[in-house]
């Protein structure tokens, strides 16, 4: 016994320390639970990206071409000299700090190489030591440092720990979009079949079958008729959508998270109700599609030609089906490709028309290239011109708070409009701290393909700030209920909820909408689209 | 003075140091942005740090019951249990209190009757680590827990909603046992 250590011997062996030296100099760590599988070849092959090939994470070799630094270099110089923007970014930051601190990575994580200037580094140094004089000349002292394996597997394990939300942006004095620049690492790691499963399998899915998750016309169909039929014993009222219909109005596409995912479903649910609403008592035709079934965009997150490819299905449906423009469902960076990227990708949608509401004449000037209309701004046009019969008592029980999702808030600008919705058709409403929201939203920290559930720690971390933000109006106004418009949000934050405040639950606007909406013929609500009694019927549901 | 009135008189000295002490298990970096940045929801984990650690300290001058301790760890230990730390790294900062409080009233502990006093703080925060202990691993069952239940939403619902699964729905005796 006298040879067993002293509990205070004990507890001064536990090392508290982390390596104090300098970034360049720290080694990587590539820790469980804060990265994604590694992508499944099949996978990229289908989509024809470069050099497919199994490989794991945590295994030293990555098995990469002989000559992937060759690789790396070119596509480096051939990004440089294509984007003027990457060139400017590489050269103009100052090292301010004032990005420094506005990542829900590094706040939640406290890993200083969350910071977004030091993530925009880990391709600076390398930029600098390969591109630049100064850095060729003078190396580490000029802040460069040579490609090595190491560096590269820093790239890896860091740029799929940001979610392109574009928080930093908005603090940068230059401007500068450390999205961007995640958007070239991930890039330069793709010519090398280095993507993570969560992005290229629905990549692969969305180019074969049109939506993320492989789901077959047929399957997709099937999904919405099943909506169909729990909305009929709801409101005794069925809501047949129409699916491929060439000549219709409008075509709607919204992720096809909503079709299968809770509880996005309860908002796709909303859609059919409100098109059956506008249908009945305005005439207005809209159609689904089993082809162009998806939103969302996991291209954006691999590479420009691959979003180019998964977003130009979206308007060949819509030629194909000659609709006059497209509404889009709660999205987040679908709208993000379609505003900042779709226009000089695949547009103008010259044989769309410019999108007009024809129920209530409104022309959405902001959509006329595009020919698509975000559903929060058609929403909030039809109620702000009376279009819409609401009984807003039934949305009585919850006390809302709304999480603007990053792209329609930061890629598009759309504050406004849901706030409007939500507070049109529910009695309470609180918005969180005006640090954390509109132009300063924090991200759900799932964004931009990261929403797998092997990273769990890393996403919980990232959606720390998100959460403190919602845990101050639930503590201080009895919040119960998390408005989103995106469907990443709508299955990342419940997850969020489930481990900080589990009282709280996520809802897509679109279902807050369709539970006050009073539909033509509709009988007797108990019920909100949950199954769950609407305020003043429990009694009635037992 | 009694050991209760010199650790209330101190407070602020101590909570400081203490609060710094936890910062400083972060990168160097991150400690100095943990330390600086008064804005709560850009500091979370700062936030939590200063309000838990001194709602902990006036717990432990008052010996508060193990549920009000529990109230006050959740916040920190919440956070460290999904960071980059070990087990034992993410509730050391408990038993830091001990030395520091040590240092912080050498001379007055060299007092046989403040020294006993000071025996019972001690006691207290161990205890407290031991709370932290159970804090941290329902953190991580839950952390498991959730991860479970995300991938039996997105592929049980799937099945029974494709209709390849259904429910029981013969009535109860239908069924030959």
């Amino acid at each position: 016994m006298s040879d067993l250590p002293k509990p205070n011997e004990f507890i001064d062996r536990i090392d508290r320390s982390i390596p104090r030296t300098g970034w360049m100099d720290t080694p990587i760590d590539i820790r469980k639970g804060m990265y994604c599988y590694a992508a499944n070849p099949k996978s990229v092959e289908y989509v024809h990206l470069p050099n497919a090939h199994a490989w794991n994470p945590v295994e030293d070799d990555w098995h990469l071409p002989e000559n992937w630094k060759e690789i790396i270099h070119e596509g480096f110089k051939t990004r440089l000299e294509r984007f003027r923007s990457f060139k400017v970014f590489m050269d103009i930051c100052v090292r301010c700090g004032a990005c420094a601190d506005k990542c829900h990575f590094f706040i939640g994580t406290g890993d200083p190489k969350n910071m977004p200037v030091l993530r925009a580094e880990l391709l600076r140094s390398v930029y600098r030591n390969d591109y630049t004089t100064a850095g060729k000349i003078l190396g580490k002292i000029a802040g460069a440092r040579p490609l090595t394996m190491d560096v590269l597997k820093e790239w890896w394990y860091y740029f799929f720990q940001c979610t392109e939300c574009r928080r930093c942006s908005v603090f940068c004095p230059y401007g500068i979009d450390t999205a961007e620049i995640t958007i070239m690492g991930r890039e330069l790691l793709n010519l090398l079949g280095l993507n993570i499963d969560w992005v290229a399998t629905p990549v692969a899915n969305c180019y074969r079958t049109g939506n993320h998750l492989g789901i077959q016309p047929h399957a997709y169909r099937d999904m919405l008729d099943f909506f169909v039929d729990d909305i009929e014993e709801i409101t005794s009222v069925r809501c047949e959508p129409n699916y491929n219909q060439k000549g219709a109005d409008i075509l709607f596409i919204t992720p096809s998270g909503d079709v299968f995912a809770d509880p996005g479903t309860y908002t796709c649910m909303g859609y059919l109700m409100l098109f059956k609403f506008l249908k009945e008592k305005y005439g207005l035709s809209i159609t689904w599609s089993t082809y162009a079934s998806e939103g969302g965009n996991f291209g954006f997150f691999t590479s420009h030609e691959t979003m180019k490819r998964l977003n130009s299905k979206m308007y060949a449906e819509a030629k194909r089906l000659g609709v006059k423009w497209i509404l889009g469902g709660e999205c987040g960076h679908m709208w993000r490709v379609i505003n900042q990227y779709m226009d000089t990708m695949n547009g103008p949608a010259d044989f769309l028309e410019v999108p007009v509401n024809p129920i209530t004449g409104t022309r959405f000037e902001n959509a006329k290239s595009t020919k698509m209309v975000h559903i929060m701004e058609f929403t909030a046009d039809l109620i702000k011109h009376g279009k819409l019969d609401l009984d807003i008592s039934r949305n009585d029980n919850l006390k809302i708070t709304f999480h603007d999702s990053c792209n329609p808030a930061r890629g598009m600008g759309l504050l406004d409009e849901p706030r409007y919705v939500i507070q049109n058709v529910a009695r309470h409403f609180y918005d969180m701290p005006a640090n954390t929201i509109r132009e300063q939203t924090f991200c759900c920290g799932s964004g931009a393909g990261l929403n797998a559930g092997e990273n769990m720690e890393l996403r919980l971390a990232g959606g720390l700030p998100r959460s403190m933000a919602v845990k101050h109006v639930h503590d201080k106004y009895d919040v119960n209920t998390l408005a989103t418009i995106c469907a990443i949000d709508r299955a990342a934050l419940p997850t969020l909820m489930d481990y900080y405040l589990p009282d709280v639950r996520v809802t897509g606007v679109t279902e807050l909408v369709a539970n006050a909406l009073i539909m033509p013929g509709e009988g007797e609500r108990t019920t909100n689209l949950r199954g769950e009694p609407l305020p003043g019927m429990e009694e009635e549901e037992e | 003075m009694d050991f209760k009135q010199l650790l209330q008189k101190h407070k602020r000295a101590i909570l400081n140091q203490w609060f710094d002490l936890l910062a400083e298990s972060y990168p160097s970096d991150t400690a100095t942005f943990i330390k600086s940045q008064k804005d709560p929801f850009h500091n979370p984990v700062g936030d939590a740090a200063r309000k838990g650690l001194e709602a902990i300290y006036d717990g432990i001058v008052e010996s508060a019951d193990p549920e009000t301790f529990t109230a006050f760890l959740d916040p920190i230990i919440r956070i460290r249990a999904i960071q980059n730390f070990s087990p034992a790294q993410a509730v050391s900062f408990i038993l830091q209190l001990k030395p520091l409080l040590q240092h912080h009233f050498e001379k007055d502990l060299t007092d046989s009757r403040l020294h006993r006093e000071y025996d019972q703080v001690a006691t207290r925060i161990d205890n407290l680590c031991l709370l932290a202990f159970n804090l941290y691993m329902q953190c991580r069952e839950t952390l498991y827990q959730i991860q479970a239940d995300e991938i039996r939403n997105r592929t049980f619902k799937v099945l029974k909603r494709s209709g390849l699964l259904t429910d029981v729905d013969d009535p109860v005796g239908s069924i030959p046992s």
